[in-house]
This record gives C-alpha cells, structure tokens and sequence, in this order.
C-alpha cells in the first residue's frame, strides 16, 4: 500500500454535530450548487425532469430512528459525505492513482483526469461517499472545498466549506484535527466523538458528535413540581393527585402577595 | 519507491465575475443572498452574512435557486386559453393584447357592480400594493392567503398582545433559557428559528417540542411532547392551571402591563355584562387598594386589586384576573383531566409547569438598563424572564386555533415573559395595539374607491362586513357572524361561494400566485370540478379567471388569461414596513429586489404589471390628473409613492439628504442605495427601548421619529379581549346588531373573552370510532409547498411521499415494508403507500404537504414520481364540516377567524393490495403543458 | 452487489481463459500446430474477452491504459499488469509453438504461473474488500483460482482430472457460500454500528436521502430472496459440478459428452458468478437499512 502519505501535516475535516442538525438538506444543496460549478466536472442529473430523476450528489442526509425499550423513539438526521479517512481504503485500491490523499491536509481527492470509472474505489468506500457521475464518468466525491478553504479570491471569513457556511443550524465544523487545540478536536473531545464505524479500519479523520441524552420522560416522578399555594403542608413535593384548587385558596394568597409588591 | 505523488491543484480558482446581492424568494422568509455572476449567468447562490434574517447561511430551497430560476417550467409569454378550462390548452398572446382583454374584462364591472371582481393574491409579498390597488378598483373582495394559512395565530397574537409570532416578534434567542415550540415543522422563519435552536444549544438552554411528529425541530429538542392534535388548548390550560394553582405568575407584570386588573361588568342582566368600566374619559377602570376607588388603569401610583368584588352603581364588578383565575382553577384543567385527551401524562404537564416556574422567576436575568414607562414611572433595570415560546400551524391550522394560540399568549403573559429580556420580543412595526388596525371596509361604490381598507380587526359587530339585508359584503363571507373576526379573509371559501353564487354570483376572478386547483385548497378535486363546471347555457359558472403565476402550476390550467410572472431573481420587489418587513427584535430593517439578471422571455413582474394594468384602466391612485400613468413601473412606484406625506414603501435612505429613516420626501436614488447595501435597510433601536416596547417610552418616541406611528401608542395586553365580548353579549341577544340564531350558540362559545378550548368540529361531528385517527401534513424543510417539484435538485429529494404511520396503527394492521393503504375520510378516499413510524404520536398518521402532482404539470414527465406515488392528503379534507342534520353545512373553518381547519382531519386507515401500477389514487386525468416538458438531462454548471 | 454483466463476463471467461493458458503452459494437452492454435485461440478469445468485458465497466474506457501505473497498491491494477504480462509471455510461447514448433518450458511454466497470479489477483479485487464482507474471506482467492483451474481442466480436456477440480469446486463454492453468510454479521455490519447510535437503541432508516435512487444503491445495494438465492445455489452446483462430473464420469469420454459438460459447466460458472455479486452485501448499504439480518 504505497500511496498513501505516511502522515499529514494537517488532518483537515468536519466535525458534524447530530444533537443539532435538522436534517433540511441546505448543506447537500449548497455542496451541489458550488460543485457543480467548481472543481471538476459539473455534478450531472439524469432523467432530470423525468420519471426516475438520479443525480449525483457529494453529501446526504440520511433520517433514521432509534428506539430503546420504554423509552419513546427518537429521530436522528445522519449527514455523510467522504471522512477523510487516514486510512483509505479508496485511495489504495484505485488503479490509476486518480485517487489520493493530499499529504500536506489529508485532504482525499480524485485527480479526474486520470480517472476511468472502474468503481472500485466506491466499492471500497465503507460510508458510500464516492459517487461516478454518469455523464462524465469519473468519480466525484467531497472535495472537502479544497478550492474554496485556501481560495484568494474570496474573503478569508469565506474559506471554509460551501456545507459549513451554509448549515442553518451551525451543525457542520471545519478544522484540523492535527491540532488537539482547534475547534474540531476540542468539540470532538469535550462531545466524545468516536470515529464513525472502526470495524472498516478506515482510521475517518471527520467526527460525528453524538445526540445529547434526551430528557427521559420516565424520570417524571423524581422531578419536583409545583407546591400548590393553598398547599397547608407547606411541603412542595406533593405529588398530590387532583388537587383540589380553588379560587378561594387564590384570594389569600393574592392578598399577602399583592401587599409584598 | 515511497514518493508521494500528487497533482498541483489551483486552489485560489476565480469565483465569479461580480457579486448582486438581492433578496430570495424560494419561500416567504426572505433571506438575503449573494448571487455570483460569471459572464452573464448565475454561477452560484450563497446566504449575505450582513443580512439580519440569515447572517450568511442559506437553506436547501435557497441554495437551489439556480434550478429554479432556469427552470423548464417557467412561463414564457402571456397566454389566453384555447382549449376547454382545465386542459392547459393556451395560446400566446402579447402583453398589450393581455392587458387589453383584461381591462374589457373588468372596466365594466367597475362602472356598475365593482364587486364582481374578486381579487385575491395568495403567497403575496406585497399586499400594500395589491391591497392599495383592489381598493383603488373598489371591489370589497379582496385578501391574500392568510386565511387558509394562520390567521389564528396573527390574530390570536394581536388581540392578545399587539403582535404575533413569526412577521411581527421572535424568541430572545441569545438569553431564553427555556424554550418549548409547538406545532412547528419549518415555519416562515426558516433559516433564523435554525439559526436560533443553534444558539440556544450552545448555550444550553433546554427546548421542548410539542409536536405529535418527532421530527425537525422536534427530533433535535431536549424533550419532545407528543401530543394528540388539536388538544394543545387543554394542555396549555392545564400547565396554566398548575401555575395559578401554585401562585407562578408574574403579579407585578400583570399589574402593570395587562388588562388583568380592570373592572369587568359581572352582571349578566347589564347590557354591558362582561364588558369593562370606564370613566368618562373612556379610561377602563381598575380598583385602587389603597383608596378602594375605582381609578384609570394609567394613573401614575395606582396599586390595583387582582380579585375583589366590586359594586359601582348598582352592578358587580370583577377583576379581569379574578374571572381568569375562577375559570381555570377547576378540575376541568387538572392535568389527570386533561391527559387522557391531550396524550400527555399528568406528571409530565406538572414537571414542565414547574420547569417554566423555576426558569421565569429562579433564573430571572437583571439587564442594568434604565427605562422609563409610559405612566412615566422610571425604572433601573429590565427584569427578564427566561422562558420562550413559539408556535405555528400545528396550534392554528384547528378549528379551535384562535384560543389555543390565545392560551398560548395568556401562558407567556402570566409569566411575564413577553417584552423583556429571555422571552418573546416584537419585531418593528411591532408592537401595536388591536385598536391601532384599521377595521375592515366593504362598501363597494360603483366607479369609486372602496371606503377604506379591506382588512383590520373589528372591535364589535358594527365592524362586520354585512349588508343592510343581512347578507355577507364579501364573497369570502369573511367578518360575518360565522367568524366574526377573520383578519385575514378567507381565500379558501372565494371558489366555493363564487361557484354557488353565494352570497352572490361574480364575473371575475383575479387571482395571483396561489395554486387553488391543487394543494392550497381543500376538496382539490372539487375545487377542479367548481372552476369547470358550466351553467345550461354552456358559460362558465364562474365567468372568467385571471390568473398569475410564474410557472406552469396545476392552476395555470384553469385560466382563462394568464399573466405570465418573472422569477424572483427577475424582477424589483420590496419587502415593506407597510406589509411584512424583515425587522428584528433590535432593529427597523426592510429590503428589495432588484433584476439581477433580465428575464429572457416576455414576461413582467406581477406588480408592475399590475401598476401599468391600474394605468390602463385609469385606476384612481395609478394614473395622474391628466390621466397619464403615475408610475412606470413597480420600481417607480416603490420610490415615489407616499403612503402618508414622507412614509412610502420603503424606510431607507429617505429624503433629499438621503439621511431619512421611515421618514423623508422620496429619493430618487433609494433603491441604488439599497443595492450599495446589500439589498437591505437597518435601524438599530437604541438600548434604552429594546424591551418593554409597548410601555416603552423610549421606544414609542423612536417609533413615531420613524414614521411607524404617528403619536406613540402605548397599551396594555389583553389577557381578556373585550371585543370578543362584545360578539357575545350580540348572541345573548343584547345590542342591535344580532346573529342569526343558528349561530348565537356558536358565537357564545367561540368568542369567550377567555381562552378556552373545545373539541376540535370534525372530530366532535364524526364518528370517532369510524374515524379514530388524525391526519397531518409537515412542510419539508427542502420543499415549498408545489413549487419546489420543478427544481432539479429538489425534486431528487422529495419526489415522492409515503403516509407516514404510528407505530401502533402500524402493528394494529399488519402493515409491512412496502404495503399501501385505503386512507378515508368522510370526505373522500385515497390510496396511498405506507412507511412505519414510532416517534410519532399513536393515533397520527402525516405525510409532507404538496408533493403530489397533477400529470402534465410543472414541466415533469407524466410518469414523474410526484404524480405516480405522490399524493395530497387535500383530497380527503373538505372546506365544509360534515352534515350536521340541521339542514346547514357549517365551514371546516374556526369559528372566530375562519381559519381553514385542515388539522382537524379524521380517517381510518386499511390495508391496500399493492397497486400494479404503483400509481396513488385518485389520480387527475393529465392537463397539457404550454411550456413543453424539462429536458432529459443536465449539468449546471458546465459553462463555467 | 450489482450484477452487472460486464463484470460477470470478465471475471468468469477471463478465469477461464488464463486457466486454460496455465494448463497450455505446462504442455497440457500436448499439442502443436493447428491443434495448438485452437486452443490457444480459446484461451485468449476468453482471457481477451473477458478483459475486454471489463472495459464496459469503465466510466472512461479510453484513459484505460492509466489503469497499469498503481500496481504497488493496487490489485486491480496488478489485475492489469499480469494479465498483460502473462498474455504476452504465454503470446511467445505459443507463437513458438504454433509456428516454429518449437517448445520452450521454462517460458511456459513462466507463463502458466503468471496465468494463475493474474485469477489470484482478479480474485483479490474483490477478496481485498472489508466493505464486502462476503468476499473479504480467505477462501476468495481459492475458490477463484478453482474455477480457473476447474474450467483449463475440462476445456484442455483432462477428464478425471476436471472431474476431480469440480467435486473439489463444489466443496470450495459450498464453503464459501456458508463461511460468506457469516461474513457480514462478523463484520459487524449493522446499521447500529454503521451509524454508531447503536447506543442509543435499535435503529432502522425513517427516510431515505432522496426518494428516488442514486449511484450507490444502483451499484452497491442489490437484494437477493433468501429462497431465490438458494434455488439458485443448488442450480449451480448441479450445472457447476454435479451434472458434468456425472457426465463426465458416467458416459464414455468423447467430444459431444465434453461439450455438453463444458457447456453445463460454464452455465455453472455464470449462475455462481452471478450470485457471487448478487449476494454480496456492502456496508455502505446499511445507511439505506438494506441488508437487516433476516
Ligand atoms: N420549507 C418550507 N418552509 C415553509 C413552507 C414550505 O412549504 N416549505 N411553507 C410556509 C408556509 S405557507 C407556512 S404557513 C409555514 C407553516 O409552518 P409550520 O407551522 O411549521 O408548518 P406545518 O408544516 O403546517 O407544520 C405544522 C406542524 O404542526 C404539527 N401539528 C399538527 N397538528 C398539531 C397539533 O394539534 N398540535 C401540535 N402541537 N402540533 C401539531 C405538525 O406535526 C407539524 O410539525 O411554513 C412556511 N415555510
Ligand atoms: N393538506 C394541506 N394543504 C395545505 C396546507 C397544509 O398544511 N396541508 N397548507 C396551506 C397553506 S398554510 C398554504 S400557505 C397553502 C399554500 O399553497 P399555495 O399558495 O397554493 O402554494 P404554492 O404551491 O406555493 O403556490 C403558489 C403558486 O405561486 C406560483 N409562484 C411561485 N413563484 C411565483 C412568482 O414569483 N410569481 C407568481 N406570480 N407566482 C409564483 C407557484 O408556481 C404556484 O403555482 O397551502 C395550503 N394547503
Ligand atoms: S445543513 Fe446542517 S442542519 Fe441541515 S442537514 Fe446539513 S448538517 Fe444538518
Ligand atoms: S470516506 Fe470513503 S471516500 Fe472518503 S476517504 Fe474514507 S473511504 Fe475514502
Ligand atoms: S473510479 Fe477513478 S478514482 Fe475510483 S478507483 Fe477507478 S480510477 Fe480510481
Ligand atoms: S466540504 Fe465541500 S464538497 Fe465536502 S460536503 Fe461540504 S460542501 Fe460538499
Ligand atoms: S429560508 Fe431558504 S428559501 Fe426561504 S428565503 Fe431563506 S434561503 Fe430562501
Ligand atoms: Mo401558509
């Protein structure tokens, strides 16, 4: 497995954060409006206006839902597109080095013009991140806007991912993670990011936030609520059934209340 | 042998020629966008991070721009139809031909009956100038979508307090510490509700959705409540309840701020029974603790009574908050009463209810801020109370909407969370009193304008739109008894009533952007069957359909005459503080749209269309003394016509020395300095009035400095709506003004002057083990409504809909992966595919609105997937209640605004043989595209 | 897997081919002249074909020749590099053969080696994938250098021997459908470890990324019926193995018996071919809840 750099300066990547995203699609659009018009071949559609419309795209979301007995179900949107794995696997198995991984950023890209559209490297890609556009045939994969993060011409506010600027919900990070200090890998640490699927091996540089722990509505009873005001107890963790509140008990306490303003 | 190889890559690639920045129309949210040019085309759309709505981010539908701006689908020329209505058969015509047929059209119906014409403008963006323009014409009939969309929850919201959700205030999203959100799938509000959830997150603030769906904002919320729709009105009283109960209520705020303290009328004899006491001054009344004197509510040092007994000559008097607590403190709302309905456990309701306590008054946030009140008390600080709220549709879109989203505001109030840091805050013009609307008008005079504007928000039954022979002035039947208060209008019934010729027949119906044959109506298939239907002597029923769209829709078909529209990135608009502006909570912002590019086919904005057609037709207000056309166009009109003297449509840059804001002579150069800026205007509000706006003497002067209100206009909230009382003492019998009888018991429950719930009609009328279960549509954040079906990339995303269903229907029926469904209502049937969900409450089943297609629509295949598995649930909804054997047919709408119920929905579900075909039912024979159909493939982007 | 013809063809007539090339190699049959030219002409119409085969796979056939650089990392490359090298060498060989009648062992030998290296590389394209844990077994490489061997065996007519290889073949292809349907499982290959919310509870996919298809499905995400795929097993190994080597053993030897079981055989071949890919499960498939364990 010669060609892949023994390490990057830089192990640039996302950190995607599932506690916050929504799943509106705007990063898989955005990551199709500035590729298509950028780096490599434009990202075609077939059957466009048709009855089978299949077009190719560098980002989805996937919606699944997790369900853990006695709890109620939750819904969970999954964007993915390519981690930038240390380990990849797509790089090694491409036969014409079309596929490499940059060894100052660990940036993973496809070199178009030497690409053949044999597949394999999407065949080896455990996250389905490489797609073959069927118009011009070779593979398009994230190029992690590696024509937008170094770019002159735009603003240097600018030089980040089309995906990252564009997610409403602030669920997309850029960073390096070479750098234990930077926002990626500080978010990552403090959020107990694990790499996305380890029995592939393929060492992912992006990281996934995990969703925070939902308040369980089982735990109810161990909450305090309200002391009625008419409570005589005084003791406000009644849990007391119907109450029997009434508008009598309101008027004294309204009277010592209004007299305390 | 190890070498690294790798290709030197151009990382600095050019991106575009040249930046126009201008405002996105892919939804109604209005996001400012960077539109990047290269030689001539549109390379690439990004969100303009100076904009106050989106800061830079962009959604799916915005990002997607490109497709539909190029999109197959777009009209190209005027058309007349050629074929029978309903086919598509057109024929292109030119604008002066277009604009020669129309005026024929409806000159004659000005001259004598200007109520023939019914214009009404859907998803508009500008109805200050539609509305301007209908009034100039002198037709009553007249009004957007917001009938059919939420009027429940702007009306609820400006009765209540001046304000509503959404346009006109928005959460305190950098100090809310608790947040609940209910019923909301993606809102007007797209990209900032995001952008705000994201900022309560990094803050930790909790969220809380309530929601029988568990997705979007639900799926991210720290708790999800999954209620039963259409019971969020007992839920919230029930949390209400437990909060008097235990004395967590804002006392100081309700003093101050609110109408709690005034005197209400208690005896039922009295003429003016529930109505308040007023001095001579028409001041209401509160009852001094010190003095035991009734004094005005305003009088500087008065320390009213919340609960007391009151007589004043002869009759008893209650405080508003003594009635409010009376009502609510009773078994009704106790949380084990109300859960069995709701979906929601008993402990639950209570722990929230204490959550909301221990948020608003233990985390209480001190700005050190001075202030001065409209009494002219000053104060230090500003007391925040961190507890936030936000709702939409899932609460309004019910027959019980109205005083589901009013509960919802009393909840904010008597937390005192409304105005003040951590809560909800209004958006310029914004905060304004109900009384500072106008009320409705619809006195049509032949050749004359109508006698003022359509729309407002009566104060009693003389503000209704019934003729002296007691029948409906409009022919929407808004402001009658029916639904006394239907702000809005009521788009939704125009077809309906237009075809039955009730309350009377109409020659023309005008109608822009809404497509009312296919998804925004109920009944769809009806609606169709209405807008074909032929009288015996073969005319039309409704005689003729003018009709603006800028792409092939299902209702282009329908029409008659077609006045084709650009697309957004085409044409001038402005987003006006005399409509719907764009402001935040901290500033006064409005923005434009200007053509980035220049369309390329024979099509014309819709409003200078509109402007020129007023010209035509010498429109008073469109055409000079000498009978020459005022304004060009839309852009000459946005500069130079004035509202009142220096007030115009836009607030930027006014005046000779361009320095004016809201106020100012018109600028000839102003939409240049917009464009210099972005596309957008924003005046910050100083410190001093950033809360407290409707008591805020700071506030309310800037307020008039800007041209937003003549004098200042402070005033209290109404946690009791008089006006609503009103109607009901009417149905008491008292007053002049009397409802039918068949409506008197309706009246009596619907305009309860305190919130209230009741069941949902549909569900109280039909058989509730026929149809045991509850049907709702989401919008999909990457969809708008039918629009989005044209776009390329979209369309990959949702081209089709499955019903989604809960779990437990789910096993009740044995559905498996793949299976179809017979879905019925006691409307109509249809036969959809089906999806397991479990986060989902137990007795729903929902599906995304409007993905569904008519064959032949929007420039798609006839076997497009949207028109093969896609569906509408419309079809099962009608926009009458079933019989009630009364020998009436009641609207399926709420009973105080007329809001459509589509919420309110009831089915029963059963398993379908898979289809062969795998086509949904029912399916609408093709229409004809006069745009011909998308090519194959494409690949944006290759010119670059 | 996808099914796709192409690369049914390939690997199936190419195995063919070099097999037959490694049994030619080692002077099996013992022929010469025109007799040596018909078989060496069947051994790179299938060798030659199939390669070609693959090139229908290919997005952009014409830079094709790039295909040969990444033979350090690449197996599919390798594929490239000793098919060619192997065609070439065993070329002189036969040239040598055919024309001059002139045999040269050690190239032969050389060829015939370099023969099988190229079915151990075709195997190891798909052998070396961990996302396709059926395949990623060590048995992979075995069962392909099988089936070439198998088929050289019954085209370069050695009976007993071709009998042998397909009871031996059937037990391999047997193993391999057992040991594969453990694979995926062992792999770890749940949607729960894909998405890593296993933690969170049983997970299933509420919605797909877009309604329609894409790529990675068209490719990756192919289904087979449980009951489909092992009636299609048990006709595989009856047209692969069990009906052939009846044929073989049972009939006397003559060359109609041999065509019908180098028919029935290759039928095998492409049925086994067929299911190798239909069967196979990728990861990447579990993001779309394809692949649940039954
Ligand atoms: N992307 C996108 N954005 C849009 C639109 C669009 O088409 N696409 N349309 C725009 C328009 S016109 C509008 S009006 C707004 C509407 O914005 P929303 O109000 O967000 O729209 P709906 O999709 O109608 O969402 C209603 C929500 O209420 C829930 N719901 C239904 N019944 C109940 C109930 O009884 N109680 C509770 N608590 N929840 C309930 C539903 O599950 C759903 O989540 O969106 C606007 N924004
Ligand atoms: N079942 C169900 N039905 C619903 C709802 C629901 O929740 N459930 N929601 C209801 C609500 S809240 C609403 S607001 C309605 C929305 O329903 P509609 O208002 O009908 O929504 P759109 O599909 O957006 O249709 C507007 C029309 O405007 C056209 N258009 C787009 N851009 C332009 C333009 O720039 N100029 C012109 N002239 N035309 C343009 C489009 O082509 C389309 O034909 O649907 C309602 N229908
Ligand atoms: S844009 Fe952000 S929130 Fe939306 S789907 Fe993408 S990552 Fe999730
Ligand atoms: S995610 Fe897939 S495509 Fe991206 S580097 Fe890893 S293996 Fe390669
Ligand atoms: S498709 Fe292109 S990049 Fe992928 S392995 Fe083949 S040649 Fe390499
Ligand atoms: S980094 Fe760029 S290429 Fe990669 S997903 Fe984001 S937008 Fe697409
Ligand atoms: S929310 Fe999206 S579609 Fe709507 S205006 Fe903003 S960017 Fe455009
Ligand atoms: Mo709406």
């Amino acid at each position: 497995m010669t060609t892949l750099p023994q390490s990057t300066h830089k192990k640039l990547g996302l950190a995607i954060d599932l506690d916050i995203c929504v799943g509106c699609h705007a990063c898989v659009i955005n990551c199709k409006e500035w590729n298509t018009s950028n780096y490599g071949a434009p990202l075609s559609d077939q059957d466009a206006y048709g009855a089978e419309p299949v077009g190719t795209f560098l980002n989805r979301i996937h919606t699944f839902e997790v369900k853990a007995a006695d709890k109620p179900a939750q819904t969970v949107h999954f964007p993915k597109s390519c981690l930038h794995c240390d380990d990849a696997p797509c790089v090694t198995v491409c036969p014409t080095g079309a596929s490499y991984k940059r060894a100052d950023d660990g940036i993973v890209l496809v070199n178009e013009s030497d690409c053949i559209g044999c597949g394999l490297c999407a065949w080896a890609c455990p996250y389905g991140a490489r797609e073959l556009d069927a118009a011009e045939g070779v593979m398009k994969k994230c190029t992690l806007c590696v024509d937008r993060i170094y770019n002159e011409n735009l603003p240097e506010i600018d030089r980040e991912p089309a995906c990252v600027r564009t997610c409403p919900a602030n669920a997309r990070h850029f960073g390096d993670y070479a750098d234990p200090d930077s926002n990626v890998s500080r978010m990552a640490a403090e959020r107990g990011a694990v790499p996305l699927f380890p029995e592939q091996g393929t060492s992912p540089v992006n990281r996934y936030l995990p969703p925070r722990p939902k308040a369980d509505i089982q735990t109810d009873g161990d909450i305090d609520i309200l002391a009625p005001f008419l409570d005589t107890s005084g003791n406000g963790n009644t849990a007391s059934g119907t109450s029997s509140t009434s508008a009598k008990g309101l008027l004294g306490w309204l009277d010592k209340a209004l007299e305390a303003i | 042998m190890n070498k690294h190889i790798q290709p030197d890559l151009d990382t600095s690639p050019k991106v575009s020629d040249e930046i126009r920045k201008t405002t996105c129309y892919m939804c109604a949210c209005r996001c400012g966008i960077n539109v990047h040019m290269q030689d001539g085309k549109v390379k690439y759309i990004e969100g303009n991070r100076d904009h106050p709505i989106n800061r830079g981010v962009l959604c799916a539908k915005g990002s997607a721009g490109i497709m539909q701006h190029y999109s197959p689908a777009r009209l190209k020329a005027p058309m007349k139809r050629v074929g029978p209505r309903g086919s598509g058969e057109f024929e292109e015509i030119s604008w002066d031909e277009a604009f020669q047929i129309a005026s024929d059209w409806m000159t004659p119906l000005r001259e004598k009956h200007p109520e023939k014409l019914a214009f009404f403008t859907g998803r508009d963006q500008s109805q200050s100038l539609t509305s301007y323009w209908a009034q100039q014409f002198g037709t009553p009939n007249y009004a957007a979508h917001g009938g059919f969309c939420s009027v429940n929850m702007a009306a609820a919201g400006i009765y209540t307090m001046g304000g509503a959700f959404w346009e006109f205030g928005q959460p305190d999203w950098e100090r809310a510490k608790m947040f609940m959100i209910f019923g909301v799938a993606e809102d007007h509000d797209s990209n900032p509700i995001k952008l705000g959830l994201s900022r309560l997150k990094e803050r930790g603030a909790k969220i809380v959705g309530v929601n029988p769906v568990r997705s979007g904002y639900n799926a991210i919320a720290d708790e999800w409540v999954g209620i039963t729709p259409g019971t969020d009105g007992l839920f919230i009283l029930s949390l209400i309840r437990e909060l008097l109960a235990a004395g967590k209520v804002d006392l100081e705020y309700l003093i101050r701020y609110t109408n709690a303290p005034y005197l209400v009328n208690c005896d039922p004899e009295s003429d003016d029974h529930g109505l308040f006491l007023y001095d001579n001054d028409g001041k209401p009344q509160v009852l001094d603790r010190a003095t035991g004197e009734p004094l005005p509510f305003d009088q500087q040092g008065v320390k009213p009574e919340l609960a007391t007994n009151y007589t004043h000559k002869g009759t008893l008097y209650r405080p508003a908050f003594q009635l409010m607590a009376e009502k609510y403190l009773v078994d009704d709302y106790a949380p084990e009463n109300v859960a069995e309905r709701t979906g929601v456990k008993p402990d639950t309701i209570r722990r929230l209810a204490a959550e909301l306590a221990r948020t608003a008054f233990e985390e209480e946030i001190v700005i050190n801020q001075p202030w001065t009140d409209f009494r002219g008390e000053k104060h230090d600080e500003m007391i925040g109370r961190p507890v936030a709220f936000h709702a939409m549709r899932g609460i309004s879109a019910h027959s019980n909407g109205f005083q589901t989203c009013r509960a919802l505001h009393l909840l904010q109030i008597l937390l005192g969370s409304v105005e003040v840091p951590g809560g909800f805050r209004f958006k310029p013009p914004y905060p304004k009193p109900v009384t500072g609307h106008p009320r409705p008008h619809a006195k049509p005079v032949a050749n004359s304008p109508l006698n003022g504007p359509h729309l407002g928000f009566p104060q009693g039954p003389e503000d209704l739109a019934i003729k002296a022979n007691g029948t409906p002035a409009r022919i929407d039947k808004a402001f009658t008894w029916e639904n006394p208060m239907s702000a809005h209008g009521m788009m939704h019934m125009v077809i309906s009533n237009a075809h039955a010729g009730d309350p009377y027949k109409i020659d023309t119906l005008f109608m822009y952007m809404a497509n009312m044959s296919w998804n925004s109506s109920m009944n769809s298939r009806g609606v169709m069957d209405m807008l074909t239907d032929k009288t015996e002597d073969g005319e039309y029923v409704i005689p003729r359909i003018i009709y603006s769209d800028s792409y092939s829709s299902e209702m282009v078909a329908f029409a008659d005459l077609i006045l084709p529209d650009t697309t957004y990135l085409e044409r001038h608009d402005c987003i006006s503080l005399l409509d719907r502006p764009i402001s935040e909570a901290e500033a006064m912002c409005d923005s434009i749209r200007w053509p980035v590019v220049e369309p390329d086919r024979d099509v014309r904005g819709f409003q200078s269309a509109l402007i020129q057609l007023g010209a035509k037709m010498k429109l008073p207000g469109f055409v000079n003394e000498d009978g020459a056309a005022k304004y060009q166009d839309y852009a000459d009109y946005i500069v130079n016509h004035e509202r009142r003297p220096g007030v115009g449509p836009l607030a930027g840059w006014r005046g000779e020395d361009e320095t004016g804001s809201g106020r100012g002579a018109p600028n000839p150069n102003q939409i240049d300095r917009y464009i210099e800026n972005g596309g957008f205007y924003m005046d910050h509000i100083p410190e001093e009035a950033l809360f407290y706006k409707p008591w805020n003497k700071a506030y309310q002067d800037w307020a008039v400095e800007r041209g937003i209100f003549d004098a200042p206009s402070p005033y209290t909230f109404n946690i009791y709506v008089e006006q609503m009382q009103k109607f009901r003492l009417a149905a008491e019998g008292k007053g002049e003004l009397q409802p039918p009888d068949h409506l008197r018991e309706q009246l009596k429950m619907a305009m309860d002057p305190l919130p209230t719930w009741w069941q949902p009609f549909e569900e109280a009328l039909v058989d509730g083990e026929e149809y045991p279960i509850h049907a709702l549509t989401q919008r999909p954040a990457a969809m708008y409504h039918s629009w989005g079906s044209q776009n390329a990339w979209l369309r990959q995303i949702h081209g089709h809909n499955p019903l989604y269903v809960s779990g437990e229907i789910w096993e009740q029926h044995g559905f498996e992966e793949g299976d179809w469904a017979y879905l019925k209502s006691h409307h109509g049937e249809i036969q959809v595919p089906v999806v397991r969900m479990d986060a989902l409450n137990p007795k729903t089943v929902w599906t995304w609105n409007a993905i569904g297609k008519r064959k032949g629509a929007w420039a798609l295949d006839q076997d497009a997937p949207e028109t093969k598995k896609g569906f509408l649930l419309n079809h099962l909804i009608h926009e009458l209640l079933p019989p009630k054997g009364d020998g009436l047919r009641w609207s399926n709408s709420d009973p105080v605004t007329g809001q459509a119920a589509w919420y309110d929905l009831r089915v029963n579900i059963r398993k379908a043989p898979t289809p062969d075909n795998l086509q949904s039912e029912p399916a609408i024979a093709p229409q004809k595209s006069p745009v011909g159909q998308g090519p194959k493939n494409i690949r944006y982007g290759e010119d670059f | 897997m996808h099914p796709a013809p192409s690369v049914i063809v390939f690997t199936a007539l190419s195995g063919l081919g070099f097999g037959l090339l490694a049994f030619l190699g080692v002077n099996v049959p013992d022929v010469t002249g025109m007799t040596a030219f018909i078989f060496f002409f069947i051994a790179y119409a299938l060798a030659v074909g199939g390669l070609v085969a693959s090139t229908f796979h290919l997005g952009n056939p014409q830079r094709a020749l790039k295909a040969f650089t990444q033979w350090r990392s690449s197996w599919l490359s390798r594929e490239g590099v000793f098919a060619v090298l192997s065609l070439c060498v065993m070329g002189i060989y036969a040239a040598c053969l055919i024309f001059l009648d002139l045999r040269l062992p050690v190239v032969g030998i050389i060829g015939s080696i370099l023969s099988l290296i190229s079915v151990y590389c075709t195997s190891m394209i798909y052998g070396q994938l961990k996302t396709v844990p059926r395949w990623n077994q060590p048995l992979t490489p075995f069962l392909f250098l099988a089936y070439a061997q198998t088929g050289g065996a019954l085209l370069s007519g050695q009976v007993y021997l071709a009998a042998g290889l397909m009871v031996l073949l059937m037990i391999l292809q047997y193993a391999h459908w057992t040991i594969g349907d453990t694979r995926l499982a062992a792999a770890g290959g749940t949607i729960e470890a894909a998405t890593g919310l296993g933690h969170l509870g049983k997970v299933r996919l509420l919605e797909s990324p877009h309604s329609g298809t894409n790529y990675l499905l068209r490719e990756m995400a192919y289904e087979v019926g449980r009951k489909h795929a092992v009636k299609l097993r048990v006709i595989a190994l009856l047209l692969l193995g069990f009906l052939p080597c009846a044929l073989l053993v049972l009939t006397a030897p003559g060359h109609l018996s041999a065509l019908v079981a180098i028919v029935l055989h290759v039928a095998g071949v492409f049925a086994a071919r067929w299911l190798f890919f239909a069967e196979a499960e990728h990861v990447q498939a579990l993001y779309y809840d394809r692949h649940r364990a039954a």
